[in-house]
């Protein structure tokens, strides 16, 4: 334990240091002493969240397989953690990665993903992640140098969580009722579900899924709908829509109650898992805290009166 | 009655309307009777005869496809939201033809 100085202990590179998370349970916002509320603290992975234990599992099961031989260049569509998490792997590792995404995205994760020496490509900001996406496609079908980790389809990533997250919170607590975590490829979801019901058979996973602003989804029709490969809606047995409103009031709760700065996709894990809580008579409920809240200190949701409408715009996991 | 949110991309077919009301005891009575009285709805609501794999249909938050399916049981007074299944886990960025 870090409170007890005389056990001290080195890392041989800060990639060893990804994952075995905290676990921290969480009273104050329990509805009642029977209900026990934990949560696993993913942003304390190195690069601030859970997507480092998917990176370099996706990287590892690369050079594994022989597809990724010594300095071959990573390309990914991303602007996100994901990102910023194989930035450090591959830098590490010793592969240039670069990283495709629309014009207008933030500049904090722009400049974050160069100071991690990543190589930025523009794909045009009117056609938004898609376009990320296409360029992307395009540049790996132009270059087949390039190696495409991508994280939707990529079996590295609910393996990452059933070998790491999963069991990691199986070894750690006797009993686990409900797990809840936020949905975006479903890595953790399917891969931390499977390995927590060979422990708990009875557990219910569930879900937390983002409900975007209409100017979002007036960018999508229907029939863009896009369910990621390695998702099986069927292994969920609850899956919740969460507004941006309701992430932000699960923020807030969070940081009031237990001291912990979360970012958004994790206030709308709390506000579900509070939600879930008060079905419950008693049990024991473990959610996942993908990052942590600094990346998202200069969005305008914090301060504002309408959150919903300082939130309209983006996508915000 | 349950009232039934429109996604911005679907408003084209229902006049413009953000919401609309619609009548039925099941998920699926009240989509028939949307469709029914917006009949290009179905083709983008359904394929091969059941609700498209890429489209979401929550009721009172959660989706239908944890609860009972198109059979799960409409109080009156609640509400449906219709949504594009979307990916996210990174930044936004969400893959097509993929």
């Amino acid at each position: 334990m870090g409170s007890d100085p005389s056990v001290t202990t080195t890392a041989p590179s800060l990639l060893d240091l990804i994952g075995s998370t905290p676990l921290v349970e969480l009273p104050r916002l329990s509805p009642t002493p029977s209900v026990r509320l934990y949560a696993k603290l993913e942003g304390q992975n190195p690069t601030g969240s859970i997507k480092d234990r998917v990176a370099k599992a996706m990287i590892e099961a690369a050079e594994a397989s022989g597809e990724l031989e010594p300095r071959r260049p990573l390309l990914e569509p991303t602007s996100g953690n994901t990102g910023i998490s194989l930035a450090l792997v591959a830098k590490l590792r010793g592969y240039p990665l670069t990283c495709v995404m629309p014009a207008n995205v933030t500049e904090e994760r722009r400049r974050m993903l160069r100071l991690y020496g990543a190589q930025i490509v523009d794909s045009p900001g009117e056609e938004g992640s898609n376009g990320a996406v296409r360029l992307a496609l395009e540049l790996a079908e132009s270059d087949p140098s390039f190696f495409m980790p991508f994280q939707y389809a990529n079996e590295a990533n609910p393996r990452a969580h059933y070998e790491g997250t999963g069991a990691e919170i199986a070894a750690a607590l006797d009993h686990v009722d409900v797990f809840i975590a936020g949905l975006g490829t479903g890595g953790t979801l399917m891969g931390a579900g499977a390995r927590l019901r060979e422990s708990f058979p009875q557990l219910v996973v569930a879900a937390a899924e983002p409900l975007p602003g209409d100017e979002v989804m007036g960018l999508r029709s229907l029939a863009d709908g896009y369910v990621p490969p390695i998702l099986d809606v069927s292994k969920l047995d609850r899956k919740l829509l969460v507004t941006n409103e309701e992430s932000v009031a699960g923020l807030r709760l969070l940081l009031e109650r237990e001291g912990i700065f979360a970012g958004v996709s994790s206030g709308a894990v709390i506000h579900a898992t509070l939600r879930l809580a008060e079905e419950l008579d008693e049990g024991v409920i473990v959610c996942v805290l993908a990052d942590a809240g600094w990346k998202y200190l200069s969005a305008d949701f914090w301060e504002s009166k309408d959150v919903g409408a300082a939130m309209e715009r983006s996508v915000w996991w | 009655m349950a009232a039934v949110r429109i996604p911005p991309t679907l408003r084209g077919e229902v006049g413009g309307l953000r919401e609309l009301e619609a009548r039925g005891d099941t998920v699926g009575a009240v989509i028939d009777d949307l469709v029914a009285r917006y009949p290009p709805l179905a083709g983008q609501l359904y394929a091969d005869g059941e609700l498209a794999s890429f489209v979401n249909v929550y009721l009172g938050g959660e989706d239908i496809r944890t609860l009972d399916g198109l059979e799960t049981p409409v109080d009156d007074g609640e509400t449906l939201i219709l949504l594009p299944a979307m990916a996210g886990g990174s930044g936004g960025v969400r893959p097509h033809g993929v």
